[in-house]
């Protein structure tokens, strides 16, 4: 659980990634800078994680994300981390789309904190997800006018926030200071007013939000 | 028949108009320039161009042939300068009315147009006149002829039409420039009072820092983590600010991508529908993204929306866009609001912009940016005349026989001395003219395929220059 990839093409932010990412137990495995090494990388080493930077060369354009996405073509469920200087909603979409997990997409400025990054490296290593807190937000922000979201009290909107974004319930608790009891009642709650079918799963729970969430 | 008849007398009983006019104008024109009376020249200029603009329209009402006004486009008003004064060449006035005669004069006098009317004016009774036999005994062929007099005198002169072009290509870059400077000063607030200023507190945050580091630790370390959470809004504010100058996603996936995320940021429920089958230049997608972005969160905003369709399309080299909402109506682009401003932006590209909003909706945003996508585009170039197509097939058909059989077949009979004649023409003349028939059907084979290959060529060399030509006058992505 610990062969990392990293795909960034600036030199300071690779080898800053590269030294976090040893600093805490991972092994880095290779550390690329475009698309296409990207790609042969991830087909051929098959990292436990891999860390992806959306715009690579050649093209500077969605070269990261294209070739996770095809990597992930081949190797279903194959655990990435997109990481991009600013997030989309569409991006976002396309990377759950196949509804495996395993998958996270965040703003580069998460990296400042890095107890949370690896927490989310760590999380999608997993086969778990990590959306970025803004993605959840534009995420809510467009379903403004959808009726069961809005019959939800500010705790429970909250932690549906949270869940979305991949956290456990553990990981919840923690963050809102609440009990893990009261979260999963919360968490009960959210599924019933939204007429969802609940599950003990973390991951399958955190896809069906996002999925409901996506599905205007 | 009749009406033709009833159109020639009208147009005879236009004299009785003209030679008045005619008359009053010299009269005009001898107290201007004789006298010096110079208020009068303007009334000249006017009593003739409505007489000559009345004769356009007629021209292409009844006689088929379309003129268009060509006139020089009327100068702009004098500009008030920052001293509260008004040029005119080398001298300053007070009021704008000098400056504005002066400039009122020279279009007049310097448009060619003004004389031309005086002339067509003073011949078109002689014309009519002259033109009256054949106006009588065969009206159609008459009034043709005398349209082509009409059109001769009375159309645009290429100068007045470049001169058109230029004046409004002027106005359009004036608009451009305008639009961007405004663009410009914008960001550059932005910068100025958000990034530049935060990177300013984060500075003086980490010098406090650096003085604590030693003596107080955990201030230091308070400060700290202040300045991540600073740099951490900086970078925030700098994402909406490059959202603003050209968004990511339009740089990274292309205008139809670009549209489909802005629908699924909506709170509308958007139906996106792309008809494009390449990427237009980069301005023009970038004007097409930032109009469809204010329309919907226009529609989200003013016109209390639940859905709204956003339709691009190619129609031949011009760009479609058009967006429906279904709320309350009663968009007015008259009214300020974020109409105007994306009109300006498609002013750049010639592109207009109509509104069809009744009250009660539903809102209807058509636009439209004529020729601004690559022109190798299926359907740009008009394909080949069917009367055309049918000759080059036809002759692609046939070329063959003149040229083997009739032509170089035969002639190896000839000089082998086969005695067999079978169908070739040539061997059933006379001695003397069995070469020269050859010859001819070898040359007639030659030319009818070199007609066959001429005639696409040429209809094809407009799109060969087309392609030809470098479109890209901007940096490439």
């Amino acid at each position: 659980m610990n062969r990392v990839l990293v795909a960034e093409d600036l030199y300071l932010l690779r080898d800053g990634l590269v030294h976090l990412l040893q600093a805490h137990g991972f092994t880095v495995v290779a550390a690329v800078e475009s698309g296409p090494e990207l790609l042969k990388g991830l087909i051929e080493l098959r990292p436990d994680v891999s860390i992806v930077d959306v715009r690579l060369p050649p093209t500077f354009t969605d070269e990261g994300l294209q070739a996770a996405l095809a990597a992930r073509q081949q190797v279903p469920g194959l655990p990435i981390l997109v990481l991009s200087q600013h997030v989309e909603q569409l991006y976002a979409r396309e990377l759950l789309a196949d509804g495996s997990g395993a998958i996270g997409y965040l703003l580069k400025d998460r990296v400042f904190n890095a107890e949370q990054f690896i927490d989310a490296v760590r999380r999608v290593a997993q086969g778990g997800t990590a959306m970025d807190p803004d993605v959840i937000a534009k995420l809510l922000a467009s379903n403004a006018r959808n009726e069961p979201l809005a019959a939800l009290t500010p705790r429970e909107r909250e932690v549906l926030e949270a869940m979305a974004e991949g956290r456990s319930n553990a990981a919840i608790s923690q963050r809102l200071y609440l009990s893990e009891s009261a979260v999963a009642k919360h968490t009960a709650g959210i599924f019933a007013k939204l007429g969802l079918a609940p599950s003990d799963d973390d991951n399958r729970r955190v896809l069906a939000v996002l999925a409901y969430l996506n599905s205007r | 028949m009749l009406r033709r008849y009833g159109q020639v007398a009208a147009l005879l009983a236009l004299i009785l108009v003209e030679v008045p006019t005619a008359v009053v104008s010299f009269g005009l024109l001898v107290l201007t320039f004789g006298l010096g009376v110079v208020p009068l020249f303007p009334l000249q200029v006017r009593l003739a161009r409505q007489v000559a603009e009345h004769r356009r329209r007629l021209a292409g009402e009844w006689l088929g042939v379309r003129i268009d006004s060509p006139y020089l486009p009327k100068p702009p008003p004098p500009q008030r300068q920052a001293d509260g004064m008004y040029r005119s060449h080398r001298t300053l006035y007070k009021s704008p009315r000098v400056p504005a005669w002066n400039d009122r004069w020279k279009w007049l006098v310097s448009d060619p147009a003004t004389w031309r009317d005086c002339v067509w004016l003073v011949l078109d009774p002689v014309v009519k006149l002259g033109l009256l036999p054949l106006l009588l005994l065969l009206p159609d062929r008459g009034l043709r002829v005398y349209g082509m007099w009409c059109e001769l005198v009375l159309s645009a002169t290429a100068a007045s039409r470049l001169a058109g072009q230029v004046s409004h290509l002027q106005r359009v870059r004036n608009l451009a420039a305008d639009t961007q400077s405004a663009e410009m000063r914008r960001i550059e607030r932005d910068l100025h009072d958000g990034t530049q200023a935060r990177l300013v507190a984060i500075g003086m945050t980490l010098g406090a820092v650096e003085q604590l580091v030693d003596t107080d630790p955990a201030a230091a370390k308070a400060l700290l983590s202040k300045a991540k959470e600073a740099s951490s809004e900086t970078l925030t504010e700098l994402r909406t600010v490059i959202r603003g100058i050209h968004p990511p996603v339009l740089a990274e996936r292309g205008l139809a991508d670009a549209v489909r995320a802005l629908a699924i940021d909506s709170p509308l429920r958007v139906n996106v529908d792309v008809d494009l089958p390449h990427r237009p230049e980069p301005p023009v997608e970038a004007a097409a993204y930032f109009a469809v972005s204010e329309l919907l969160s226009n529609a989200a905003r003013h016109g209390g929306a639940a859905t709204a369709t956003v339709d691009l399309s190619g129609n031949g080299p011009d760009l479609r866009i058009s967006v429906t909402d279904d709320g309350m109506g009663g968009a007015d682009p008259g009214k300020g609001s974020g109409l105007m401003g994306i009109e300006r932006r498609l002013a750049a590209f010639d592109g207009v912009l109509a509104v069809n909003s009744p009250p009660g909706g539903p809102t209807t945003v058509t636009m439209s940016m004529p020729k601004v996508l690559p022109n190798h585009w299926a359907g740009s170039l008009p394909k080949l005349p069917r009367w055309k197509a049918a000759v080059v097939v036809t002759l692609w058909l046939t070329s063959w026989c003149p040229l083997f059989p009739q032509g170089i077949v035969a002639g190896i009979f000839k000089v082998f001395g086969i005695p067999e004649k079978a169908w070739f023409l040539a061997l059933y003349m006379p001695e003397p003219w069995q070469w020269p028939v050859i010859l001819f059907m070898i040359a007639l084979g030659c030319a009818m395929y070199l007609t066959a290959t001429v005639i696409p060529a040429c209809h094809n060399r407009d799109r060969w220059w087309a392609e030809a030509t470098p479109r890209r006058l901007w940096f490439s992505r």
